[in-house]
């Protein structure tokens, strides 16, 4: 009896789920245009227009902040579009319409930072710290083959007395003991 | 003869070790670093949605707006002469309700001139509202579509600024004005006056 209630609760599910992942990809897949310009926004000639929708883009929504106006449905992004359109209409050049923009609420209204010295961390930090890391591992790898390189540092007295113990009781007279001819002084003898 | 030159390289091993070892730690160190300046400047920093205001120290923009009571049209000339508190409110504003009794205080003190912006407002709901709270302003500008606030750099209501003598813009509060922010804009005033 329960086979066939357990059976039909999964398609359903399945289904629901079937649905959820079409209206999340419609979701995805309508196109941002209009998102929140109104059509009453909307300038007559086409190139003003499309001018006004380029400048909207590089405008922060200072309300919600992580929006540009051209796709806030804030009151004041909406405002603020109109605004530019204005600017536009009356005849401001792209430039001055940001000008005027940044001049009453500062560069913050734009959502790509101008470069200027108090924004040059931001804008090279980032290469700065990059070049600053290929620096340090070219460092590191220099050393490394230098430390490779370099002869095996020589003994200490201490270490060669130890040794020498090692060696007598070891060997017992055999002529390891002795050290006195071939490989006996010179640490480095061995790579001639 | 044996003898390696004493002292000098069984030492310089070990240093190179310690110095491998610390480099080894030091990108440790620097995250460590990083999220406690994170972590500081969340619980300290300043708030991100208070954008400071170009204006300061600028003088009032231009505007011409109606009073909404009786009496001439408000401009910039409105700030000629007198330190000035301009606070742009709304009816339908809540925070504006929250702060409003601090102003109706400095009202009452007389050291600074009061001037309302009324923004997006209906006439007949402002004066509602200043008949029910009482009215703090000697004079109230009628900002119908938000164009003026635009010229002020307003981007929400409550926001106040004060204004010297010169009509030059010297301080601005966004936000309700809170009773610890009422004594900065009282500092304000009494260094302004000066």
């Amino acid at each position: 009896m329960t086979g066939p209630v357990k059976r039909r609760s999964t398609i359903n599910l399945r289904a629901v789920a079937l649905s959820l992942a079409a209206v999340l990809l419609c979701g995805h897949m309508a196109p941002p245009l209009a998102k929140a310009v109104l059509p009453d926004e909307f300038l007559a000639d086409a190139s003003l227009e499309s001018r006004a929708r380029a400048l909207s883009k590089q405008l922060r929504c200072l309300v919600c902040q992580n929006q540009s106006i051209d796709n806030s449905d804030a009151e004041l992004a909406r405002d603020l579009r109109i605004l530019v359109r204005e600017r536009l209409k009356a005849g401001d050049s792209d430039t001055q319409v940001m000008a005027f923009l940044v001049a009453r609420y500062g560069d913050f209204i734009l959502l790509k930072p101008p470069v200027k010295p108090a924004t040059w961390l931001l804008w090279f930090g980032p290469l700065a710290i990059f070049v600053a890391a290929g620096l340090a591992i070219m460092i590191a790898v220099s050393w490394r083959k230098r430390f490779l390189k370099r002869p095996p540092a020589a003994l200490s007295h201490l270490e060669r007395a130890a040794l020498a113990r090692i060696l007598d009781h070891d060997g017992s007279g055999t002529q390891d003991g002795g050290g006195d001819d071939t490989n006996g002084g010179q640490p480095d003898g061995r790579s001639v | 003869m044996h003898h390696a030159p004493p002292g000098r390289s069984p030492r310089r091993v070990p240093r190179e070790r310690t110095l491998i070892r610390l480099i080894t730690f030091l990108p440790l160190a620097v995250a460590a670093a990083l999220v406690v300046v994170f972590f500081w400047t969340l619980k300290f920093g300043s708030d991100p949605s208070l954008v400071p205001s170009p204006l300061i120290d600028k003088p009032v923009p231009t505007f011409k707006i109606p009073s909404l009571t009786e009496g001439t049209d408000l401009t910039e000339e409105e700030f000629n002469g007198h330190v000035t508190v301009l606070n742009v409110f709304a009816s339908w504003c809540l925070p504006c309700r929250a702060e409003h009794p601090l102003l109706m205080d400095l009202a009452r003190d007389g050291k600074a001139r009061i001037v309302g912006l009324n923004y997006k407002d209906k006439t007949k709901d402002a004066k509602a509202w200043l008949e029910a709270l009482g009215n703090p302003y000697t004079r109230i500008g009628v900002d119908r579509t938000g164009r003026t606030a635009i010229e002020w750099g307003v981007y929400g209501v409550p926001e106040t600024f004060v204004i010297d003598k010169k009509g030059r813009i010297r301080h601005k509060q966004i936000g309700p004005i809170t009773s610890d922010q009422m004594l900065v804009i009282r500092r304000k005033i009494g260094q302004v006056a000066k």
